[in-house]
């Protein structure tokens, strides 16, 4: 599964972990359910440290710990659930959250410019998407009528300039 | 009416050519139908009973002459001849080939029009009162709203996958003629004791399986602060919305399981926040600059005349004409309800001949009803022997705007691929049992809204006479619903009973419309006899003839 | 019960009917499935036709004689009650 990484093809540095599966060396990611179970050792390891949110968690499920995870995945168990696209927003607007936003799971090549807008800077790549239609679909539209976490200038705000 | 400028522009044309490259890569199979499905319905395109069928957005009903020209235009180039006005204000096509939509949608964009987001689990096609800018009982023209909510909507990121279809209606005069307490969101602009205008938003409203009124989340929203509460509204509904069954899946469900005042305290939590990263905020400025595009034309200094009471000119002012705000002018009503057609379907020919008389009487725009007919919304009442004379010839003149023959019909089963039983043509037989134009005068307002099925795209829940189809056993039955109404009265109309058969449907309807006649006090409509007697009466009457006459 | 089976046309919609292997446009040409193992079989040859992106929304329907058992198949196999002129009932 290519990921993507701030636009480009990068190798993924973490490994995903299963519930009860041993923490190999280097950087993972872990259930939120299992970050709380083990939150001292995990947070103790001095490495990089992701979390995996279904779509039914909310990333302020997380709390304070938040600080310390350096990725949190987004995971898209079908396209139509939604939810991910507002955790991503709550990540970056309101817990101001600075690491990776990744998205994975059933997403479609028609939602990666939303992915992108709301937040997330990587992307593990289905395989309906490869990494030349990944960067067709950010070049799509020019312009966007509603600010989001991306910054991007909206339509109203290129109006208002001379 | 708005016109967009060199971004909105680019924006739907970039759209465009976003869904033609995706319908070429179908085309070419490399995209499977669960694939290509979501995006094409994003953009209005469905595959119906015989045929795909696109849906084109009409921004809160409003369209110019050389929109409807290019309506025309497209139902006679790719399609059959004719559209279908919705009761959401959209226009549909029943016939076009999916290899042409593309070109279809670019040939919409170059009059500005398009399909973005009239079909999907998003914010959908906003609407609003058809009587715009023209009502006598006015505060402000809704539409300027409906377009600031519409630039909002389009392409919205976080709420293109909502749990559910999301829909906003916008009104800002004292009578509610858009349905506002039966939609997900419904904006209404008031006045509050200091003299300014807000609005007050309601959430929850739904007809379907389950129909609800909706209730107010804001009561006095500030003019810069609407999308902040707006985004609010949906972000917690795109949170909490259920996903796990599509009949829970609407708004209305979860403003009914969280109750008022937790849904209040939810929204107004996420509302501050967004109010206070201050982007979503919409300055005067911006605000101004859209209303101008909304300014009314200028109004002749004109005084009221007696209108016209004779003949057939008299009949259709008697029911088609409405009072406009401004002395001298009037608000007409095309009826697309002809005895005997189909409630809502309108030829090339007309779409064309409407256009010609709008350039020729210099009207700048016309509006689509959620109730299925066209209304042109400033006539100058000396224009109106004229304006009735053309609308004659083009058959567009059945002077039976809000009576009983003025049907809200869904599509059915003779095109729709999710009907349970055909809804067209029980509404052609009511409406020649009561084509008699003094019946229909001496009955009166009466509301028959009929659907195909649960899914109530035909309102039948607010219904004066509420219809409804089911399939039992593979065979088509109505069911009657009395009571409803979708204006500021708002009621859910009360199940009778069971169902009627296709050829007793009508006579039951006729049952209980002469029963009101006859036991109804001066001046009341049908709803206010039956809300003072109740449906006792009425389901005696259309029950025990049933079973007389089987005898 | 005997069946028949349908889809639609990828590029333009049309309705098609199933007949031995192909499809045609016209309802009275589908091939009659008289056996269950007949319909199920001509089901899972029609998916030959839905991986190569050429039709979508195979389904099979049941007959009563020669005519579609429900309504929804007998407008769908001859085109909009309410309007004669249009679907394949116009073509005839
Ligand atoms: S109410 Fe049912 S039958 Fe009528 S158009 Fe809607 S989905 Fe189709």
């Amino acid at each position: 599964m290519p990921l993507i990484k701030d636009g480009v093809l990068a190798e993924d540095l973490y490994t995903a972990v299963d519930d009860d599966a041993p923490l190999p060396e280097g950087p993972v990611i872990v259930s939120l359910k299992r970050l709380r179970a083990e939150r001292d050792s995990l947070l103790g390891r001095n490495q990089k440290l992701g979390v995996k949110l279904t779509s039914a968690e909310s990333p302020e499920s997380i709390g304070s710990d938040l600080e310390r995870l350096s990725l949190v995945v987004l995971e898209f168990p079908k396209f139509r659930d939604g939810r991910p696209f507002s955790w991503a927003r709550i990540l970056r607007s309101r817990l101001k959250f600075d690491g990776e936003v990744r998205a994975s799971g059933d997403f479609l090549y028609d939602q990666i410019a939303f992915l992108q807008r709301v937040g997330c800077d990587a992307f593990a790549l289905p395989p309906s998407v490869t990494p030349a239609l990944f960067a067709r679909a950010l070049a799509e539209m020019t312009n966007v009528y509603q600010p989001a976490a991306d910054g991007v200038k909206t339509i109203r705000q290129l109006r208002s300039e001379p | 009416m708005y016109r967009y400028d060199e971004f909105d522009a680019a924006f739907v044309r970039e759209r465009t050519e976003q869904f033609r490259y995706q319908v070429e890569r179908r085309l070419k199979g490399e995209l499977n139908e669960d694939q290509f499905k979501p995006f094409r319905l994003m953009n209005g395109l469905y595959l119906q009973l015989h045929a795909y069928m696109l849906r084109v957005a009409v921004p809160y009903g409003t369209l110019s002459a050389p929109q409807l020209k290019m309506l025309a235009h497209i139902a006679r180039k790719y399609d059959k001849g004719y559209g279908h006005i919705t009761t959401r204000q959209n226009i549909q096509y029943n016939w076009p080939k999916l290899k042409d939509v593309p070109d279809i949608l670019a040939d919409l964009a170059t009059v500005e029009m398009h399909a973005i987001q009239t079909s999907g689990n998003c914010i959908r096609n906003v609407t609003a009162d058809h009587f715009a800018g023209a009502a006598a009982d006015e505060i402000e023209d809704p539409r300027p709203v409906a377009e600031i909510v519409r630039q909002w909507s389009s392409l919205h990121p976080e709420f293109a996958f909502l749990p559910r279809k999301f829909k906003v209606a916008v009104s800002g005069a004292a009578h509610d003629r858009a349905a506002l307490k039966f939609h997900d969101l419904a904006i209404e602009i008031v006045k509050n004791d200091e003299g300014r205008i807000g609005y007050r938003i309601l959430v929850g409203g739904g007809m379907g399986r389950t129909p609800y009124i909706g209730y107010a989340v804001g009561d006095f929203v500030e003019k810069p602060d609407l999308l902040a509460f707006l985004e609010a509204v949906l972000r917690v509904y795109n949170e909490n919305g259920r996903r796990d069954n599509i009949y829970k899946a609407r708004i209305k469900v979860l403003a009914q399981s969280l109750g008022q005042t937790e849904m209040r305290e939810r929204v107004v939590r996420e509302f501050i926040e967004i109010k206070r990263a201050g982007t979503l905020q919409v300055p005067q400025e911006e605000r101004a600059r859209i209303e101008a595009y909304f300014a009314p034309p200028a109004f002749e200094a004109l005084n009221d005349a007696p209108l016209p009471t004779e003949g057939a000119l008299g009949q259709w002012v008697a029911s088609n004409v409405h009072k406009h705000r401004a002395p001298g002018y009037a608000i007409a009503t095309l009826s697309l309800k002809p005895i005997g057609g189909v409630p809502g379907d309108i030829s090339h020919e007309q779409l064309d001949g409407v256009a010609q008389l709008m350039d020729d009487f210099g009207y700048a725009e016309i509006r689509t009803s959620h109730e299925q007919n066209l209304v042109l919304p400033h006539v100058k009442q000396s224009d109106l022997p004229a304006v009735f004379a053309r609308l004659k010839a083009l058959g567009l003149a059945t002077p039976n705007a809000g009576l009983i023959t003025d049907i809200i019909c869904c599509p059915g089963l003779d095109y729709c691929d999710l009907a349970n039983a055909r809804s067209i043509p029980i509404a052609q037989k009511i409406a020649e049992r009561f084509a008699d134009l003094e019946r229909q005068h001496a009955i009166g307002e009466l509301k028959i809204k009929m659907s195909g099925c649960i899914n109530a795209c035909g309102h039948h829940h607010t219904g004066h006479i509420g219809i409804l189809g089911v399939d039992k056993k593979g065979v088509e039955f109505y069911q009657l619903q009395l009571g409803g109404s979708a204006t500021e009265d708002a009621a859910i109309g009360e199940i009778m009973g069971p169902g009627f058969g296709e050829n007793e449907i009508v006579y039951a309807v006729e049952r209980v419309v002469d029963l009101y006649v006859k036991l109804r006090q001066p001046g009341e409509r049908f709803l206010d006899t039956y809300r003072r007697l109740g449906m006792e009466p009425f389901k005696n009457i259309a029950y025990q003839e049933q079973l007389h006459a089987a005898h | 019960m005997a069946q028949k089976l349908t889809a639609n046309r990828l590029i333009d919609g049309t309705v098609l009917y199933w007949r031995a292997g192909e499809w045609t446009e016209s309802f009275a040409e589908g091939e009659v499935l008289a056996s269950e193992d007949a319909a199920k079989a001509a089901l899972a040859a029609a998916q030959d036709f839905v991986a190569r992106n050429l039709v979508v929304g195979t389904y099979l329907f049941e007959l009563k004689g020669e005519a579609p058992l429900k309504e929804r198949e007998i407008i769908r196999a001859f085109g909009p009650s309410v309007r004669p002129d249009l679907g394949k009932q116009a073509v005839r």
